[in-house]
């Protein structure tokens, strides 16, 4: 990577984390409204943790993995509105009279995204901490947590990409954000999937990948050093990540069609 | 390359055919010389930001050629965005980032030097007038103020070439006259060539050296202001007799001024265009004075660009938009 590439894209997540900082209505909600679902289940579900087979006897260390996943959905609104926004105002227009490429911008972007991330990621392993969730995996299982954090979110933020390019339409970015959170509810974020009685359901959050990003950072909470929860949740990331960086870089090219 | 004698804009052929979508440029011929201040004057849906568009290397032309700069835009993109400077509809700024954040972003995305990039964003945001407001967020910036950073970040890296796409829209007149004034500066001290987008017709006749006339995605004229509205003809003298009983005398005293019509009633007043230029105008005072008519108003109505676009078009310039079929936005959508 030249030296001039690698000033772009320090620049351009500079720019992304600036900028979200500077609007306390993308980064308030998208810290306190996941530890606050958190908070109602830990009081509504806590008996949860008298079923036969449950993982844990404390809620707090069952659901707070939520908040890592629900943060990414947020990156998605957030990330992929605010480069639609770009697209419409003709900023990224600006941007395509530049020397700048098309991989500078996708990875500048991101990184602001990932950044914010970690940050997020850190407040809320400290939160759980704080109100007497457990953590097995100890301190190398929280730089595992961070970096499975770090990655769901790259992943996640691919996915508001993808969708910023091709629409073009930051209210369309947005109109994602419920869609995405279907997902979260049909998960294993609840109960562990099998404790879900009902078939239909326990199908789809077998099937939903989400269920398998959570669980990894359960295990780290949880159960420890858990190689096949690990291993799901890293390659549900990965695999998120490579499909939604393909497609975002297709439609990159549609959209920055300049000569 | 021969600097002095290449156009710093030809265009041959040009046409841009939107899939499923208006011709918005049909086969358009220009020339700019460099350091020329070019006028792009046309109303709303005219192809005016379609070609600017192409012409910048953001929307492949259909069919063909443009070379800025002395480079095919089609083939030589990248060379061509080396030597141009862009401000685009619509002030494209961030609002939560500041003008010195934004001058930091564009002078890195240039590839200017470290040093450089601190000291050129500084003495272009001097330049145009925003030093006390250089550290404050663009969101609460005037139109004024966007629309001079807008022109400053489109000069970071010294283009020699600038598009400027109506940057005077919406405007009051105070900034748009700042905003005039700059872009003469640039053209007359920096040599840097212009091609101005315009649909006030004003605007064209102070800045722009010559203008070309665009209207359903053809030129229909072309030439320097004054040029264009000698085409048009001699302007016409109105005269309001302050006892409207002497409109006869008025008529018949302004006859023989007339080039060949026949004075004709205009409102309260005699209208007629004159065979012998502005110059006889003095004449025409004098002659309605040895007849002892006493004029309410006497006003000279020298032709304008909105005349030249009536007698090319049929239609004024004013609301000449608001009956075209394309709509602006879909110049912006890529084929």
């Amino acid at each position: 990577m030249s030296q001039a590439t690698r000033i772009q894209i320090a620049e351009l997540a500079r720019r992304s984390i600036v900028r979200t900082l500077r609007q306390p209505a993308q980064v308030v909600p998208t810290i306190i409204f996941p530890l606050f679902l958190v908070a109602v289940n830990v009081g509504g579900l806590e008996a949860a943790t008298e079923l036969p087979g449950f993982p844990t006897d404390s809620y707090l260390s069952f659901a707070i993995a939520v908040p890592f996943v629900q943060a990414a959905i947020f990156a998605v609104n957030n990330g992929g509105a605010d480069l639609a926004r770009d697209i419409e105002t003709g900023f990224f227009d600006r941007l395509a009279l530049t020397p700048m490429s098309g991989g500078s911008l996708i990875v500048g972007q991101l990184a602001g995204v990932v950044a914010l991330g970690v940050l997020q990621a850190l407040i809320y392993l400290a939160v759980g901490l704080a109100f007497g969730a457990s953590f097995a995996a100890g301190v190398g299982g929280a730089a595992v947590l961070v970096a499975l954090a770090l990655l769901i979110m790259f992943a996640f933020g691919c996915i508001g990409l993808f969708f910023a390019f091709r629409v073009g339409s930051s209210e369309a970015v947005q109109g994602l954000f419920p869609v995405l959170f279907v997902f979260l509810f049909l998960s294993s974020g609840s109960l562990p999937r099998n404790l879900i009685e009902q078939d239909w359901f326990r199908t789809v959050a077998t099937y939903n990948p989400v269920s398998y990003l959570i669980e990894g950072i359960r295990s780290l909470f949880i159960t420890g050093w858990d190689g096949e929860a690990l291993g799901l949740a890293f390659g549900c990331a990965a695999a998120i990540a490579a499909v939604f960086m393909t497609l975002a870089v297709t439609s990159l090219r549609t959209r920055m069609a300049r000569t | 390359m021969s600097e002095s004698r290449e156009a710093a804009i030809e265009v041959q052929g040009l046409v841009k055919q939107f899939k499923k979508g208006p011709r918005a440029v049909d086969g358009i011929d220009l020339r700019v010389q460099p350091g020329e201040i070019y006028g792009f004057l046309g109303p709303n849906g005219a192809g005016k930001s379609t070609t600017v568009l192409m012409l910048t290397t953001l929307l492949p032309p259909t069919e063909g050629s443009a070379r800025v700069a002395g480079y095919e835009v089609s083939q030589d993109g990248a060379r061509v965005r080396e030597h141009i400077g862009a401000a685009l509809q619509e002030a494209a700024l961030d609002p939560f980032l500041t003008a010195r954040e934004h001058m930091r972003l564009q002078t890195a995305m240039h590839g200017l030097p470290k040093a450089e990039r601190k000291r050129r964003g500084a003495d272009l945001i001097e330049r145009v007038g925003l030093a006390d407001a250089a550290d404050r967020k663009v969101g609460g910036y005037s139109g004024g103020m966007r629309r001079r950073l807008d022109l400053a970040l489109a000069l970071v890296h010294g283009p020699r070439i600038l598009f400027l796409d109506e940057p005077t829209t919406g405007l009051d007149i105070q900034s748009r006259t700042a905003l005039w004034e700059e872009v003469e500066r640039l053209s007359s001290e920096d040599g840097v060539t212009v091609f101005l987008t315009t649909q006030y017709l004003e605007e064209a006749d102070a800045l722009a050296d010559r203008v070309g006339i665009i209207d359903d995605g053809k030129i229909v004229a072309e030439g320097t202001p004054a040029v264009l509205k000698a085409e048009i003809g001699q302007p016409s003298v109105e005269a309001i007799p302050a006892d409207p009983r002497r409109c006869e005398d008025v008529t018949r005293v302004l006859a023989p001024f007339g080039d060949g019509d026949q004075p004709h009633r205009v409102g309260d007043g005699i209208a007629v265009r004159l065979n012998g230029g502005d110059s006889t105008l003095a004449d025409v005072v004098r002659a309605l004075d040895r007849e002892d008519i006493e004029v309410a108003h006497l006003q000279l109505h020298a032709p304008s660009l909105d005349d030249v676009f009536l007698a090319k078009t049929g239609r004024t310039l004013e609301g000449a938009g608001e009956t075209e079929d394309e709509a602006p936005a879909a110049e912006s959508t890529p084929a």
